[in-house]
């Protein structure tokens, strides 16, 4: 039993990593790096509150958060690929501006300065065990089902085969017909959804929109890209793993064994021990931050 | 490149001026927009902003405090970047500058002579921040692991590394930071200048503008300045023309780590007189803004801190009317147009001297992309 209700807290843990790192996937295989990935989230957290507080239903909330990731996502795609904006200063003020617009428009729509109010989360009420009961909810199969899925189309379709050559070699991809700025702006929108539904998760789950609620998350989740060599299912693996000693900290509170900073830094840690190619060196996609 | 030397100065000018003036021109709108959203009249607001920071003494006090951590992270950012370097790691260089300037304040036993203990602590200051720039120079330096992800993923093991400390080894009970420091107070500007009494503005400002003179005497006036540009420009002709090119990354991130950490000082030794949990407070993220706005250039960057800084405080200023947020999001509107303009200007510029120039002499060609 122990290790049942482990593994699915691990898994609820996991889910916005998923999501947020099967877009970051995406981003970074069509050039794009994905350093807005925590401002995707929040943003798309901010929409799923506001959509499900007034559409009152949380598949408005769905909607909410898709139009707000959408509406992040044009303004990185105008900036790094109609101007060539450096895409490392353009991530940093993506996150930058989502962090203080949500704070703004907190305070203008809701008038507080740290949450909004509750909010229509997916049903579950019929059962009564808590951790069972978040599971009904289509964002947790989403995310379960985003990585796999998109490893099936990065390898075994026609779209991602041109993805994955526009992210090694744009200039072999355009000279054999692929439109090159159309195919990346497509492949950062869907990024810029599965992000933002990794955000709507955090807020339908919490029943609200809490200030900075995704905190940190879009960087584990660049970091579980990383670490998984930018392979879908070694992603996965990444975010599960990821979760897992998130999970065994939360249990061990108690106990004291390790301080929880020294859980905290395992991703960033183990990310940056896989870029130095100690254990299989990670190499990212070649054309990636040369969208010029 | 342009033959004619004078108008290629001219467009360098435009080149460097430009962005900034578009970018500021784009966050005006943007404000108003948002200010109008909030239904207050933009103008007002502004006003209100322009006398809380500039209007008196304590506002000028406090903007001329925050541009001092602030140009010291821009410098940070715009070192490295002219050696091509990405430096996202300010926030935790800048953090641990602080942290040890503070070890050092505490370990110097009280009565040591400010003329020694400043400068220890200073100079612990900057070697922390320079350790922590190191490292991503040593991995990049010596494996090419990305500089980006790697300050980016240090940023946040450098920060719970000093959340453990100070809230498991050094600490005032009940609090986030540290004991007070026995040595190595730098003095209030108050102290010299009565009519800032109340703001933070303390004499860091000099090493921060000393610190902007010597990373311009060394970026342009000595032999590795010019090997750190080179190697920005064109790492394979530096590496044939003799440069040691990983040395010259390593060697730049520590320099550029130490920048960040000399931001530190200013909170540590120049206000609280001890170190505080979170007091980086993304000080480290804005120094990209800065040097962006400021074109890495050392002066450029002096006035583009203050800049900042004036947005910074002038949220606060007008937090009665508009949430504060809104000097926030103009900040990152700067950064996001400024990011987009400069590729847009040269481009454009370019165009306009190849059109000049083909006018002029048909048969010439330029080398524009």
């Amino acid at each position: 039993m122990m290790a049942v209700m482990f593994l699915l807290q691990t898994i609820r843990i996991a889910i916005p990593y998923l999501l947020a790192a099967a877009g970051g996937v995406m981003s970074e295989r069509v050039g794009v790096i994905a350093l807005g990935l925590e401002g995707l989230m929040l943003a798309g957290a901010f929409g799923a509150a506001l959509g499900s507080y007034y559409g009152n239903s949380p598949w408005l909330g769905l909607i909410g958060a898709l139009l707000a990731g959408a509406l992040v996502t044009s303004v990185l795609a105008v900036a790094t690929l109609r101007f060539k904006a450096n895409q490392v200063v353009v991530g940093v003020a993506i996150n930058l501006v989502v962090v203080a617009g949500t704070r703004f428009f907190l305070r203008l729509v809701f008038d507080s300065a740290s949450n909004s109010p509750r909010v229509p989360g997916f049903g579950g009420e019929g059962i009564r065990n808590a951790m069972l009961a978040s599971f009904v909810n289509p964002v947790v199969w989403i995310g379960l089902a985003a990585l796999p899925v998109l490893g099936w189309v990065l390898y075994h379709t026609p779209f991602g085969l041109r993805v994955r050559a526009v992210g090694e070699k744009p200039e072999a991809a355009a000279s054999l017909g692929v439109a090159v700025g159309p195919l990346r702006f497509k492949g950062l929108l869907i990024a810029g959804s599965l992000a933002s539904l990794g955000g709507a998760y955090l807020a339908l789950d919490q029943h609200q929109f809490t200030d900075g609620m995704t905190a940190g998350r879009g960087f584990i989740a660049l970091a579980a890209v990383i670490f998984g060599r930018w392979e879908p299912v070694r992603v996965a693996v990444a975010c599960v793993l990821f979760a897992a000693a998130e999970t065994l900290q939360i249990q061990l509170q108690g106990a004291q064994l390790i301080p929880s900073q020294f859980v905290e830094m395992i991703p960033y840690l183990l990310t940056i021990i896989a870029l130095a190619g100690v254990v299989g060196r990670s190499v990212a996609p070649a054309a990636l931050g040369k969208t010029d | 490149m342009s033959t004619d030397t004078n108008t290629s100065v001219d467009r360098g000018i435009l080149e460097a001026v430009l962005p900034p003036i578009v970018a500021l021109c784009i966050a005006a709108v943007v404000g108003d927009l948002l200010i109008l959203t909030f239904g207050e009249a933009p103008a007002a607001v502004f006003s209100l902003l322009v006398k809380g920071t500039w209007g008196n003494a304590y506002g000028i006090g406090q903007v001329l405090y925050k541009a001092t951590t602030l140009a010291c992270t821009g410098l940070a950012f715009a070192l490295a970047a002219r050696a091509g370097l990405f430096n996202v790691g300010a926030e935790g260089q800048l953090a641990a500058g602080g942290f040890g300037a503070a070890v050092m304040g505490l370990l110097l036993p009280a009565g040591v002579p400010a003329l020694v203990a400043v400068p220890l602590c200073i100079a612990a200051a900057m070697l922390t921040g320079a350790g922590v720039g190191a490292v991503p120079g040593v991995l990049r330096a010596r494996f090419g692991a990305s500089e980006v992800i790697v300050t980016i993923m240090l940023n946040f093991i450098v920060l719970a590394l000093l959340n453990w400390f100070v809230s498991a080894r050094l600490h005032v009970p009940e609090t986030l930071h540290t004991p007070g420091i026995t040595a190595g107070t730098v003095p209030r500007l108050a102290d010299a200048f009565v009519m800032f009494r109340g703001s933070a503005a303390n004499f860091t400002l000099l090493f921060a503008v000393a610190a902007a003179v010597a990373a311009w005497w060394y970026l342009f006036h000595t032999r590795s300045g010019y090997e750190l540009r080179a190697v920005g420009l064109q790492p394979d002709a530096a590496e044939y023309g003799g440069v040691r090119v990983p040395r010259v990354l390593l060697v730049t991130m520590a320099l550029s780590g130490a920048l960040a950490g000399l931001g530190g000082v200013n909170f540590v030794l120049g206000y609280k007189g001890y170190y505080e949990d979170g007091f980086a407070g993304g000080a480290g993220f804005l120094g990209i803004a800065v040097a962006l706005v400021g074109r890495n250039h050392p002066i450029g960057i002096l006035a583009s801190a203050l800049l900042f800084a004036t947005l910074s405080q002038g949220g606060l200023a007008v937090n009665a009317v508009v949430p504060k947020q809104l000097t926030d999001i103009l900040t990152a509107v700067v950064i996001l147009a400024v990011a987009t303009a400069v590729p847009e200007v040269q481009t454009q510029l370019r165009a306009a001297a190849a059109r000049a120039a083909s006018t002029l002499r048909s048969s010439r060609t330029e080398g524009v992309t």
